[in-house]
């Protein structure tokens, strides 16, 4: 490991040895950071899944079902039923803080809905009025689904992040600077010898 | 940003049954039809969902959005079945900050 290029003074030595200390501290806590947000991190991994799973049965189901049902009437009047919306969902969108990365925290909120569908009734078939509830149901959980992945993908990327801070510290820093200090001590101590040598010689010739 | 508004981009039949569930549903019959919609409301929807067809081509461009909270997008499903698109982008995120695979067992 190469050390770093410094004068082997005794100024250097006490500003590598006050270095040293925080890198180690800093070390120590971003590892900390690391494994707790490793440990969050497998906690919503699962759940992720979890919801993943159940969504995309739901709406594979949800769709197929509705493609069917809609089938049935004229493309035109289908298009024509579906153009105007009566409901409107809305999400309450903050920012909440795992492990210091700010990450999405939505809420869906005011389904306000009069009397939820969004045509006449002989527009179109029953079964549609079906789907469309279903994909309503469905709509809170693909939301908690949308928030949970974002999280997810977040936190990867600041635990990559984090994980090369502390490889950073550990494998070069912290070496870089303790083989520094090391020199320096040498090089001090030898200065030191050559000093005392220096004095008996000059000792010895002057009797 | 806290007036959360929900968009659907995809294909007319995967989107409709949302447009009459109340989400604002763009269409869009190819990525590049996607991108160009994703790009004009990013700044206006806070959720958007997409579907998976749409979503594997635009992965490059859909990493954009993982750097701050929003615009979420998420890929769903669309009428011809889920593709395992989802699976793959949870495994590789997995990877990424684990390194190991704790859900799939493969």
């Amino acid at each position: 490991m190469a050390r770093l290029n410094v004068n082997p003074t005794r100024m250097e030595l006490k500003k590598l040895k006050a270095r040293l200390a925080t890198a180690t501290r800093g070390h120590k806590l971003l590892k900390d950071k690391s494994d707790e947000m490793v440990r969050r991190f497998s906690l919503i991994i699962r759940e992720n899944k979890r919801l993943r799973d159940e969504v995309e049965k739901e709406l594979s189901e949800t769709l197929r079902q509705f493609s069917v049902a809609r089938s049935v009437t004229p493309a035109y009047r289908a298009e024509t039923a579906f153009v105007m919306p009566s409901v409107a969902v809305r999400a309450e969108c903050q920012t909440e803080s795992v492990m210091g990365v700010e990450v999405p925290d939505v809420k869906l909120v005011n389904e306000k809905r009069s009397d939820g569908l969004p045509y006449a009734f002989p527009e179109i078939t029953g079964e549609a009025d079906f789907s469309v509830a279903r994909a309503s149901a469905l709509l809170p959980k693909m939301v908690e689904l949308a928030k949970t992945e974002k999280t997810v993908r977040m936190l990867a990327a600041e635990i990559e992040r984090n994980k090369r801070r502390v490889n950073a510290l550990e494998y070069v820093m912290i070496p870089q600077l303790e083989e520094t200090i090391k020199y320096i001590k040498s090089k001090l101590d030898e200065n030191e010898r050559a000093a005392v040598i220096r004095l008996m010689k000059v000792k010895g010739k002057a009797q | 940003m806290t007036d959360g508004k929900i968009a659907i981009i995809g294909d007319g039949d995967s989107i409709t049954v949302f447009r009459a569930a109340g989400v604002a549903a763009f269409p869009a019959e190819n990525s590049a039809k996607a991108k160009e919609v994703l790009r004009r409301i990013a700044k206006d929807y806070s959720i958007i969902f997409l579907t998976e067809e749409l979503a594997k081509e635009l992965t490059v461009f859909l990493k954009r959005f993982d750097e701050q909270p929003y615009p979420v997008v998420l890929s769903v499903p669309s009428k011809n079945g889920s593709s395992g698109h989802g699976d793959e982008m949870l495994k590789s995120a997995m990877e990424r900050a684990l390194g190991v695979d704790i859900l799939f067992n493969n």
